[in-house]
């Protein structure tokens, strides 16, 4: 499953990012492979808001459904 | 870059030091700004790109403002901007949030890893307290080996206490691994800043010094996260409990069945701020009667006792569309108010931490038409003013979506001034016609949107962006900005608004405008099926929006004319003013293609709808 996938306060673990450029600018928010996030938020065919240590950010779907996670 | 970056790109030789604040966005940078260098403040187009920065002085040192950034790197002109400030500086002021710290202190680690002079001014701390957030200064400036001061910008608590601080700057405890890998490289460069930036794989620094770039910057960033996540393990101590009054704020702003009410209730206020107060009380003062009622009367008499008014200079100088007369009364009695009302809003809502959550909101509708959520900004500004949307269209993240929105702002959304006659005029006709101009509207929007993401190459970036927590806006902080932002857009605007007005005038002047009027009119009675008189509307509505728009109150419409005229005049070009701008901000073959796209557009879709209902 990826990103996109999770609902409103399920939490995951991501296991991948396969984008180089977008590796890079996620370990700056603080977002990398083994980060475990939470579904803040869920906006119906858009993007999904993750929660994670003090932060929060929106993904858009088109790069949510690129990030694998586990459960 | 250009080559104008080869030098040292703020080129100052005065020998003063360079304070340079850096900060994530939205960390309170500017109330140190402002609080340090008082009135004297210089905000401009950094060389070479069209991201502002603000430089002031403080004592004998000049400092500057930076772009907020969440790390020194070039994934955008910000960034680049940013970068450039910082490499140049004598002493860094890191400015960081004290709820966030796991996002900024990258940055932060990334400055000391440049091994530059480092002051930390820890910002919020008194929200952070109040939300249970608990930071141990002290062992968070033993982690990073520079000094820490405890503030709370927005009350002024420590902001002299971090530039008493400034002297006791120092260079932090940088990653091992970097100060393994930098003295090979200053062998061949000489700056240890510059020496990271090549080490994280940035092109352009590593061209100025004629070396290649390297490619460490994802182990490196890896490697800073890892340390980042450690020293805030170490000083940190956060509340197992959430539920906070800001944190549910800012979840019912993205709840689905709140946050279309929340929306709707935003647009609504600023509809009445800007749209009610500001377009109609304030205009009404500062357009009508100081400068129509006093100004003009004033300057034409003023004038027009040196030379006659009639003349071919009194028409350009006083004229209908006179430089002194219009233009001045243009800029200050209508777009200065409506700059400010809009900006005003703006800071508002940017420093209550909505706007992001509003691009998360509408993102899902923007990508249909090949943008992301961000392009919400400049819609809204466009809907004050064409020109000011135009240039916040800088904000998002690649040049087809700049295209894109410009595009749109250009071809369907009406400005703040046309919007009060095209309301007016709709009341006449009713609900249900109201709803079909709407639609016919919102239609041309999707349509043109989709065509251009279509048809423009390459691919438009997702919505990457950070939601930062709900806070209640300082007024001192939201009038600051917004004067900063008028008086920088003022500044911008004029110029090619007085250039448009002289060449309406040589045109009065000349007759042309007159042969413009003559040549429109088959296609105003023919096609639109509209009265003759008509085309008078749609020739001022190349000079100002609104006036082509208030020309068609004169006349005596069907209500089916009216939406026809209305469709008409709305998508019609974009004003003089306007055109000036799209000229600058996107070249003058995508400006004239947007123009001439619009005379096509408004007279193909008002002239079909005009076929197919009258």
């Amino acid at each position: 499953m990826s990103l996109n996938d999770l609902r409103r306060g399920q939490s995951a673990t991501i296991a991948t990012i396969a984008d180089e450029m977008l590796r890079v600018q996620l370990l700056r928010f603080g977002l990398g492979q083994g980060t475990r996030v939470c579904c803040h938020a869920r906006i119906p065919f858009g993007p999904v808001v993750l929660q994670y240590g003090g932060q929060e950010i929106a993904l858009g779907r088109d790069i949510a459904r690129t990030i694998p996670v586990n459960r | 870059m250009g080559s104008c970056c080869e030098a040292s790109p703020l080129n100052l030789a005065t020998g003063r030091a360079k304070l340079v604040l850096a900060g994530n966005p939205n960390v309170g940078k500017s109330i140190f700004f402002s609080a340090w260098s008082g009135l004297y403040v210089d905000v401009s187009n950094f060389p070479g790109t069209t991201v502002e920065i603000t430089q002031g002085r403080v004592g004998e040192d000049d400092l500057f403002d930076t772009p907020g950034v969440y790390g020194v790197s070039a994934f955008n002109d910000e960034e680049r901007v940013a970068r450039d400030m910082i490499l140049d500086a004598d002493t860094v002021i890191n400015v960081v949030d004290a709820t966030h710290l796991e996002r900024d202190l990258f940055l932060t680690q990334q400055l000391i890893d440049m091994a530059l002079p480092l002051v930390v001014a820890l910002n919020f701390c008194d929200e952070a307290r109040s939300r249970g957030i608990e930071v141990d200064v002290s062992a968070l400036e033993h982690e990073l080996g520079v000094p820490v001061i405890p503030t709370a910008a927005v009350s002024g608590s420590g902001l002299s206490e971090v530039y008493a601080t400034v002297p006791r700057a120092r260079v932090g405890r940088a990653l091992p691994e970097v100060e393994a890998a930098v003295p090979e490289l200053l062998n061949r460069l000489d700056s240890r800043a510059d020496a990271l930036m090549v080490l994280e794989g940035d092109a352009a620094i590593a061209d100025r010094h004629g070396v290649e770039p390297l490619g460490e910057r994802e182990r490196l960033y890896t490697l800073r996260r890892q340390r980042v996540n450690a020293v805030v393990a170490a000083a940190v101590t956060r509340p197992d409990h959430g539920g906070q009054l800001r944190d549910r704020i800012g979840r019912l702003c993205l709840e689905p069945l709140t946050a279309v009410p929340i929306l709707f209730a935003v647009l609504w206020a600023c509809y009445q701020l800007v749209g009610i107060v500001i377009a109609g009380d304030v205009v009404g003062v500062t357009e009508v009667t100081l400068m129509q009622g006093h100004y003009e009367p004033w300057i034409r008499a003023l004038v027009g006792a040196h030379l006659p008014a009639a003349s071919a200079l009194g028409q350009i100088l006083i004229g209908e569309f006179g430089l002194l007369t219009m233009t001045v009364t243009y800029l200050f009695g209508l777009l200065l108010p409506l700059v400010l009302g809009f900006y005003i809003a703006m800071s508002i809502l940017e420093d209550s931490g909505y706007l992001p959550r509003l691009a998360t909101l509408v993102d899902r509708l923007m990508t249909g038409i090949g943008l992301n959520g961000r392009a919400i900004i400049p819609v809204i500004l466009g809907f004050g003013c064409v020109q000011l949307g135009t240039i916040t269209t800088r904000i998002l993240g690649s040049k087809r979506e700049r295209t894109i929105a410009t595009a749109i702002l250009n071809f369907v959304v009406p400005c703040s001034a046309q919007l009060g006659v095209i309301a007016a005029m709709l009341a006449t006709v009713g609900f249900g016609l109201s709803l079909v101009y709407g639609g016919i509207i919102l239609l041309c929007l999707a349509l043109i949107g989709t065509a251009l993401h279509r048809a423009l190459p390459g691919q438009s970036t997702a919505l990457l962006i950070d939601l930062p927590p709900m806070r209640l806006p300082r007024l001192s902080n939201v009038l600051r900005k917004t004067f900063v932002r008028t008086f920088f857009f003022m500044k911008e605007a004029w110029p090619w608004f007085a250039v448009g007005a002289l060449g309406v005038s040589i045109l009065q002047v000349s007759g042309g405008l007159g042969l413009w009027q003559k040549a429109l009119a088959p296609l105003t009675e023919g096609w639109l099926k509209l009265p003759k008189e008509a085309s008078t509307a749609f020739v001022m509505g190349l000079v100002r929006r609104d006036f082509g728009a208030a020309g068609l109150t004169q006349l005596a419409l069907s209500p089916w004319q009216v939406v026809v005229a209305l469709v008409t005049i709305t998508l019609f070009v974009p004003c003089i003013a306007s055109l000036m701008i799209l000229f600058k901000e996107r070249g003058w073959k995508e400006a004239l293609a947007i123009w001439g796209g619009s005379w096509v557009v408004a007279f193909g879709v008002g002239g079909v709808l005009a076929q197919l209902v009258l």
